[in-house]
């Protein structure tokens, strides 16, 4: 079916075949809207990876348009001009779902140059589907001084009800805060009136669509901003700017994997994962899979590779002294996964094994908390 | 006024909402609801985007002069898809049948393939943003040889409770917009074609009753005035009136214009300035409030901003209107003061601050903000230009105010305000669906066989043919009750009731079945009825409710009740002769307490009033 625009504005399907060609449309002219940066501002550095904090998609080829600079970012929101001003460096224009732990690692790369650049603090715009996970490595790769703010939208920025004006605003307020860790700044509730942050090692999307989907898992959110007065608020658990010297250790080991366990899970699964370096299994409730599995796991850690168990429950810590099949387990070898959201065990794991060849040292510091991922006490109600 | 013919050319769209059981984009109930049962509340802003022709609409530029934060009312008959925060489920096959079934009843073609779009709204009644709305089909016919450009499937808007709060249950409920070429040219026309397009819908049986479930837009131009929509006229009877009065504020304001170039009027921004300290002292609450007063000094406009162009409106209150979205209350002008708390002193001294002319009028914004103030000041330089303009009736969204004037609501939108549904996938309509859709039988066709059938007269055949007691109707005629008696209730005295304030709602079928067999077999009068189905609503079964009539009498007895009456006033009997006839019914009938159908009584009453005063 063709496309015909009517005069109207709406669109309708008729038969290719009716339509004959009459000339190629002219190109659309690009707007030039003079766009002033205060230079009176603290400096923040936007970073994109294809995140729709600013994307505007051309309908013609449904691709999302590639230009993307501190004046687009400007002009699609402008109340941002208010907060600081903005340098823009486009890494990749990605869906969320196809970042790489080697993307990761280029993306620390380019958050660190803007670190030692000196500027105020750093918002990477991200799809949100995977925001967490690359939140969760830049967290291990780098220690910062400064905030490095993950933002993105629930509903896209072409649409007049999007969530990308007051999350961008937010993640802007909270990048010159005082905050000094890397956070996911996203809707607080499903209301335009303020943004929680996130620890970005305890942060996981957890609804398809709601604007406040992405929620903290173990405790409470380090902060929040309050959109009208762009207030922002720390918890006395957040990290405090210039706590830490900047540092990048962007080794990863990709070679290691998440699996979930279910009723029935054929062992024979697990056989793929022969030769990997580690292996993070989300288990069940206290972190425990069928009896039937042991045997492989123990070839699999016998072989040389790292088995970390987490929950499916997501909230609790794991604890595998109090049945059998947990004892079983520790027998094998598995090392207890604490209260290590899964997605970012598996992180944390590629950063460990990157970074630490001993095998008894890396199993350490899967159990250590490095950067905020593994909380030593559960409080209530979180 | 009278509208001649070649002045006028009118066009309508009408809004029908759908008796579907789900709404358009989610499987929520097209349930209303009241606003206390509301679940809770939420907020948002809402923002202008460019269409993906890389243009914003100039209608929602308009919108976007003041940042507003709007508040919505959940339900639980509501989901996530109303509250913005879920993608759209596909169209709803049942509202595109009867969208198509309307398309076929005035032939129309249906488009190959149906595409949802999404038409920028961000006056807050949408939670997204936009209304989705899909064109099905277009080119159908009136009986006056007008077309029907297009019919379109929409979602309805939230509804507002006030201000900038919105309910959510009516967003999403599936509703067509029709849309008539300019072919009308009186006021009168227009009402006919709105009249013959409700019924055309009503005779689908699928379209929601009551008001606010049709909605008419009228679209009006006359030469040298420019195309005004006027938006939300519900009553029919008001389409003519809004119509005649629509044209006067279009020759008015050409009128308008006329005299201001006659008199050299000008308009000059920087005409603007700061008169706060005039104000220190006011007595006029609005101005004393005001953290900003600005006056705009408009040369040679005296008396002119102040002229009454449709009744009760003058070119001041169009000013307003476009001040007011930036948020302030409204604005003064000279024409209109000393008055509203400001005094004659007061507007001498404003004369004097501004340098201003007898022939000048003045208009004073106050402002909560500076900000708000010279949006508002600069909003009345533009209407004041387009007032002196070659245009000078401005081609704009209104909407209808109680009385049939209108106020200006924004700009005429462009197609700059469509862009794609996205998340919605296209629906083909192919020829063997669209060979497949039934066409109903038209209502005015079904009255015409009431008429002959029953012998009811047209009027109440038409209605009764609308009516949704229909069933009950028929069902009642081969039960053997006269259909004059049946449908005299449902249609006139049910009516009645009802604007009384009684619950016919809950009378049932089978209780209007049980009085009108009573009736028929002579055990309650036809006068009994109303007060029969004002005890069984308000909770009396319908066999207790007989059974506290009267005792049947019987014809004996009620010769011996009237010959009493009659013995007991025989001197009003004597002087009024035939005339005590009406008095002596209500006695009587008093006495039968509804148990003796009112014509056997006057028969018997007239019998004896003759024998009483020939007797003398």
């Amino acid at each position: 079916m063709a496309v015909i625009k009517l005069d109207s504005g709406y669109n309708i399907g008729v038969e290719a075949d009716c339509c004959t060609f009459v000339a190629h449309a002219a190109p659309a002219t690009p707007r030039s809207v003079p766009v002033n940066q205060d230079p009176s501002l603290p400096e923040l550095a936007i970073i994109s990876t294809g995140g729709t904090i600013a994307s505007r998609i051309d309908y013609r080829t449904g691709a999302v348009t590639s230009q993307f600079d501190a004046d687009d970012i400007l002009i699609a929101i402008p109340a941002l001009a208010g907060i600081a001003r903005y340098r823009t460096k486009q890494l990749y224009t990605i869906l969320s779902e196809n970042m790489t732990p080697s993307i990761w690692q280029e993306l620390a790369r380019a958050v660190y140059a803007e670190i030692q650049r000196g500027v105020t603090g750093i918002i990477v715009t991200h799809g949100t589907d995977t925001m967490a996970y690359s939140a969760a490595a830049l967290s291990f790769m780098i220690d910062t001084p400064v905030p490095i703010v993950f933002v993105g939208s629930q509903r896209s920025a072409d649409r007049p009800s999007s969530d990308n004006a007051v999350n961008a605003v937010c993640a802007a307020s909270a990048a010159r805060s005082d905050l000094g860790e890397v956070a996911i700044v996203m809707h607080a509730t499903t209301s335009d009136d303020s943004c929680a942050i996130h620890r970005g090692t305890r942060v996981r999307k957890m609804h398809t669509s709601r604007r406040d989907a992405f929620q903290s898992i173990g405790l409470d959110p380090i902060g929040t901003v309050d959109y009208s007065t762009r207030k922002v608020t720390l918890g006395a658990h957040a990290v405090r700017r210039k706590t830490h010297e900047p540092a990048l250790h962007e080794a990863l080991d990709e070679r290691c994997g998440l699996v979930q366990f279910y009723p029935g899970m054929p062992p024979e699964i697990l056989s793929a994962y022969e030769g990997y370096k580690g292996l993070v299994l989300s288990g069940t409730g206290l972190g425990h899979v069928s009896t039937a599995l042991i045997p492989r796991i123990r070839a699999l850690i016998d072989g040389g590779t790292l088995v970390v168990m987490t929950s499916q429950c997501l909230h609790g810590r794991v604890c595998d002294r109090v049945y059998d099949t947990g004892r079983d387990l520790l027998a094998a070898g598995v090392i207890e996964g604490n209260d290590m959201i899964p997605e970012a065990a598996l992180v944390k794991m590629m950063w460990v094994l990157g970074n630490e060849q001993d095998k008894k040292r890396a199993a350490r510091l899967m159990k250590t908390d490095l950067k905020g991922e593994c909380i030593g006490r559960s409080a209530h109600g979180c | 006024m009278a509208v001649k013919n070649a002045e006028l050319t009118a066009g309508i769209e009408i809004h029908q909402q759908l008796d579907t059981r789900e709404k358009l984009f989610c499987r929520c109930p097209t349930t209303l609801r009241e606003t206390a049962e509301h679940t809770g509340e939420f907020h948002r802003y809402l923002r202008a985007t460019e269409s993906e022709m890389g243009t914003i609409d100039r209608a929602a530029q308009e919108e976007m002069k003041r940042d507003r934060l709007f508040t919505y009312y959940p339900y639980d008959t509501t989901c996530l898809v109303e509250n913005d925060e879920e993608p759209p489920a596909p169209l709803n096959d049942e509202a595109l049948c009867v969208c198509l079934t309307i398309a076929k009843m005035f032939s129309m073609t249906a488009v190959p393939q149906v595409h949802t779009m999404r038409k920028l709204v961000i006056d807050g009644s949408n939670t997204s943003g936009f209304q989705r709305t899909a064109l099905v089909a277009m080119n159908g016919t009136l009986p006056n040889g007008g077309l029907i450009e297009t019919i379109c499937l929409e979602e309805e808007a939230a509804q507002r409770v006030k201000d900038d709060v919105f309910s959510l249950d009516r967003l999403g409920i599936p509703l067509v917009e029709i849309t008539t070429s300019p072919c009308m040219h009186t006021p009168e026309e227009v009402q006919e074609v709105a009249e013959y397009i409700g019924m055309v819908l009503r005779s689908t049986g699928c379209v929601k009753r009551g008001i606010g479930t049709i909605r008419q837009d009228v679209n009006i131009s006359i030469p040298a005035g420019a195309r005004v929509e006027i938006k939300g006229v519900q009553e029919l009877d008001l389409i003519a009136e809004v119509v005649r009065r629509e044209v006067r504020r279009q020759e008015a304001l050409i009128a308008i214009r006329d005299e201001l170039k006659g008199r050299g009027a000008t308009v000059d921004p920087a005409a603007i300035q700061d008169v706060t300290p005039l104000f220190s002292g006011t007595k006029s609450a609005i101005l004393k409030r005001a953290k900003k007063c600005l006056g705009i000094t408009l040369p040679g406009f005296a008396g002119l901003v102040g002229r009454e162009i449709q009744p009760d409106r003058r070119l001041g209150s169009e000013m307003s209107d476009y001040a007011k979205k930036c948020g302030v209350g409204g604005i003064f002008h000279t024409d209109e003061l000393p008055a509203y708390g400001v005094t004659a002193e007061e507007v001498a001294a404003l004369r004097t601050q501004l340098n201003a002319k007898k022939t000048d009028c003045i208009i004073i914004v106050a402002g909560a903000s500076e900000k708000q103030a010279t949006c508002a000041a600069n909003q009345v330089i533009l209407r004041a230009r387009l007032a002196l303009s070659d245009h000078p009736v401005p081609e704009e969204t209104r909407k209808m105010l109680e009385t049939g004037s209108t106020a200006y609501m924004r700009p005429l939108p462009g197609a700059a305000r469509m862009y794609p549904e996205t998340d919605v996938l296209p629906v083909c309509i192919t020829t063997s669906r669209w060979e497949a859709i039934p066409v109903p039988e038209l209502l005015t066709v079904k009255a015409e066989q009431f008429v002959q059938d029953y012998v009811i007269e047209r009027p109440y055949a038409l209605q009764l043919a609308a009516s949704d007691k229909l069933p009950l109707f028929q069902r009642a005629v081969t039960e053997g009750i006269k259909p004059k008696l049946a449908a005299f209730t449902v249609l006139s005295t049910a009516t009645e009731l009802r604007r009384d304030g009684v619950e016919i709602k809950m009378i049932s079928d089978e209780d209007y079945l049980a009085v009108w067999h009573a009736v028929e077999k002579g055990r309650a009068a036809k006068e009994a009825i109303p007060a029969l189905l004002r005890n069984i609503a308000s909770g009396c079964p319908v066999g207790q409710a007989i059974e506290q009539l009267a005792p049947v009498v019987s014809h004996e007895e009620l010769e011996s009740i009237i010959q009493k009456i009659i013995d007991e006033r025989k001197e009003f009997v004597q002087t009024k002769k035939m005339a005590a006839l009406g008095p002596l019914m209500g006695v009587v009938m008093a006495e039968v307490r509804g148990s003796v159908d009112g014509k056997v009584v006057s028969g018997i009453l007239k019998q004896q009033i003759l024998l009483a005063t020939q007797g003398k």
